[in-house]
C-alpha cells in the first residue's frame, strides 16, 4: 500500500529532513508516526501525498512510484490517499456542505450525485444536521470532521492525518479517533502523525512509527521488510 | 458545465474584485483605444493630404494635339495612375480667375495668355510616393514638348517623412500602450486569481486535473476580458462623441478594430489568468 524504501529528504537550507526511512504500511492498518516537532513527520507525509520527492530512496504509494510519476498523473494518487491537517484547510464562506460538494464536483462526480454523496459523507463523520452551517460556525472539532468527509470524498485507500487533533480539545479529540477508527474497521488504512503520546497510548492496537532527527527509530511491528 | 458554473460564481462570491480587476482591464484597454482613435484619424488625415499628390506636366504652347493625345494615352495607361486630365490654355486662365481672385483685374487685361496647357496625372491611391511621381516625371520630361514636369518635390518628400514618422511611432508608442494595457491586465487577474489560491490549493489536493482547475479561470479571464474591452469602448466611444460634438469632427474607429480590440482583451484575459494558475498550481 505504502511503501519507504531508504528514503532521504534535504532541503536546500533546512538540510536533512529525513534520513534512510525504510517502512511498509499495509492494507488496512492503523498507524501512529510520532516524534518531537521537526522529527520529520509531515515531510513523511507530504511524501506519501507526492506533494515532494525524495531526494534519495523510493516512495510507493497504491502501485505508484515516486520515481516515476509524472505531474500529470499526480491526480491519480491523490484520489487514492485522502489528507487533513491540524488546520483543516477548509474554504471559508462556505458551508459544511459545499466543501464537501466542492471536492466531489472537480473530481468528477456527477453533478446529480454530488449533493446526495455529500450529505451521506457528512452523515458518516456524524454532522448531517450541521451541513447548512458555515464553516466559521462550526467548532474545532466539526470542522475537522468536515475535514474528514472531504477527505474521504474519493473512497481513498488510504487517509493520511497531520496531527488532525493538534488543535482540539480532549473531548473532540476522542470523537475525532474514534471516526478514524470506525474509518479503519471499514479497510481503509490510517496513518496519522501526531506527537500527542497520549493518544497514542489510548490506542494500543495500532502500530507505531517513531521519527527522530528524521531518522526511523522504532517500529512496533518491527517487520517492515516482510509482505 | 462546471467550469461556467465555478465562472459565474466567482464573479457571484468575489463582486468587488472581479468588478475591479475588469474595470483595470477597461481602463488599460481604454487607453489603447484612445490610442487607436487617435491614430486612425491622424491616418485619414493623412491620407486626406496624400490624395492631392500629384503630377501636372506642363506642355510647350506649339505642341500638337496628336502629341498631347500619345502622351495622355501613355501616362493613363500606367498602374499607378488613375486619371489623366487635359487642361488647355483657357482652362488654365480660367481656373487661376476662380482660385486667384485678388488677381482679377490683371487677368482681364491680358493680350496674350501666359498660362501653359498641361496634363494633371492623378495617382492611385499608395502608389503616392516620391518614387512614383518621380518614375512619372522622368517619362513625361523625355518628351520633347513638355516643358516641365511638377509635382512639388519638397512637399511629397516632407509628407512621406511625416508619413514614415506616423509610422514608426503608432509602432513604437502602440506597442508601448499594448505593454502596459498587458502588464496591468496580467495583474489585475493575478490578484483575482490569487484570492483563490486556497481553492487551487484544495483542488489539487484532492486530485482534480491540473486542465479541471484551469478552466473555470481561464473562462473567468476571458469574461474580465471581454467586460473590460466592452467598458473600455463604452468609454472610448464616450470620449469620441465628446470630442465631435464639443471640439472638432473626428471619425469613429472602425468596427473591425473595435473587434480585433475585444477579441484580443478576451484571449489575454484567458491567457495571463493561465499563466497566474500555473503558478499556484505547482505549489502543492
Amino acid at each position: 500500500m505504502i511503501k519507504l524504501t531508504n528514503v532521504s529528504k534535504e532541503y536546500p537550507k533546512r538540510g536533512a529532513a529525513l534520513r534512510d526511512v525504510s517502512f511498509h504500511l499495509k492494507k488496512g492498518e492503523f498507524a501512529f508516526l510520532t516524534g518531537h516537532s521537526g522529527s520529520g513527520k509531515s515531510t513523511t507525509l507530504r511524501l506519501i501525498h507526492m506533494a515532494d520527492t525524495p531526494t534519495h530512496g523510493e516512495v510507493r504509494v497504491t502501485g505508484f512510484s515516486s520515481e516515476k510519476i509524472t505531474e500529470r498523473d499526480l491526480w491519480k494518487i491523490r484520489r487514492r490517499v485522502g489528507i487533513v491537517f491540524q488546520d483543516f484547510r477548509l474554504l471559508p464562506g462556505r458551508t459544511a456542505l459545499e466543501n464537501v460538494a466542492f471536492v466531489l464536483e472537480v473530481t468528477g462526480t456527477p453533478a446529480k450525485a454530488v449533493q446526495t454523496k455529500a450529505q451521506r459523507l457528512l452523515a458518516q463523520v456524524g454532522l448531517a444536521t450541521k451541513s447548512e452551517a458555515f464553516v466559521n460556525e462550526l467548532s474545532g472539532g466539526e470542522q475537522q470532521r468536515v475535514a474528514i468527509a472531504r477527505a474521504l470524498a474519493n473512497d481513498p485507500y488510504v487517509l493520511l492525518a497531520d496531527e488532525p487533533t493538534g488543535n482540539l480539545d480532549d473531548r473532540a479529540t476522542r470523537g475525532v479517533m474514534d471516526l478514524f477508527w470506525d474509518i479503519n474497521a471499514k479497510g481503509m488504512a490510517v496513518l496519522m502523525a501526531t506527537h500527542d503520546l497520549e493518544v497514542v497510548r489510548r490506542h494500543p492496537h495500532a502500530r507505531v512509527f517513531e521519527l527522530d532527527q528524521g531518522a526511523l527509530v522504532f517500529d512496533s511491528a518491527d517487520t517492515s521488510e516482510d509482505d | 458545465m462546471y467550469a461556467m458554473r465555478e465562472a459565474a460564481a466567482a464573479f457571484r462570491r468575489a463582486p468587488v474584485l472581479t468588478g475591479l480587476s475588469s474595470a483595470m482591464v477597461g481602463l488599460a484597454l481604454f487607453v489603447v483605444g484612445l490610442f487607436s482613435l487617435v491614430t486612425y484619424n491622424l491616418r485619414l488625415a493623412l491620407s486626406a493630404i496624400e490624395e492631392r499628390v500629384e503630377v501636372v506636366v506642363y506642355l510647350r504652347d506649339d505642341a500638337r494635339q496628336s502629341e498631347i493625345d500619345l502622351l495622355l494615352t501613355e501616362l493613363a495607361g500606367l498602374d499607378e495612375v488613375r486619371l489623366v486630365r487635359f487642361v488647355s490654355k483657357r482652362d488654365a486662365l480660367e481656373r487661376a480667375r476662380v482660385e486667384l481672385p485678388e488677381f482679377g483685374e490683371l487677368f482681364i487685361d491680358l493680350e496674350v495668355n501666359p498660362l501653359p496647357q498641361s496634363l494633371e496625372v492623378e495617382l492611385q491611391p499608395g502608389a503616392r510616393s516620391p518614387e512614383v511621381v518621380e518614375m512619372i516625371s522622368d517619362q513625361a520630361m523625355a518628351y520633347p514638348f513638355v516643358e516641365d514636369a511638377r509635382y512639388g518635390r519638397e512637399w511629397v518628400d516632407r509628407l512621406f517623412a511625416l508619413r514614415r514618422i506616423g509610422a514608426a511611432s503608432t509602432a513604437v508608442l502602440g506597442s508601448a500602450f499594448g505593454l502596459v494595457a498587458a502588464l496591468i491586465i496580467g495583474t489585475a487577474l493575478r490578484i483575482a486569481i490569487f484570492a483563490r489560491r486556497d481553492e487551487i490549493y484544495i483542488m489539487r489536493l484532492v486530485g482534480a486535473k491540473n486542465g479541471f482547475i484551469r478552466r473555470p479561470f481561464l473562462l473567468e479571464g476571458a469574461l474580465a476580458g471581454l467586460m473590460g474591452g466592452v467598458f473600455a469602448w463604452a468609454l472610448t466611444y464616450g470620449t469620441y462623441r465628446g470630442v465631435y460634438s464639443y471640439l472638432f469632427e473626428i471619425a469613429w474607429i472602425p468596427s473591425g478594430w473595435i473587434a480585433i480590440g475585444l477579441a484580443s482583451g478576451c484571449a489575454f484575459g484567458a491567457l495571463s489568468s493561465a499563466v497566474a494558475v500555473r503558478r499556484h498550481l505547482r505549489e502543492v
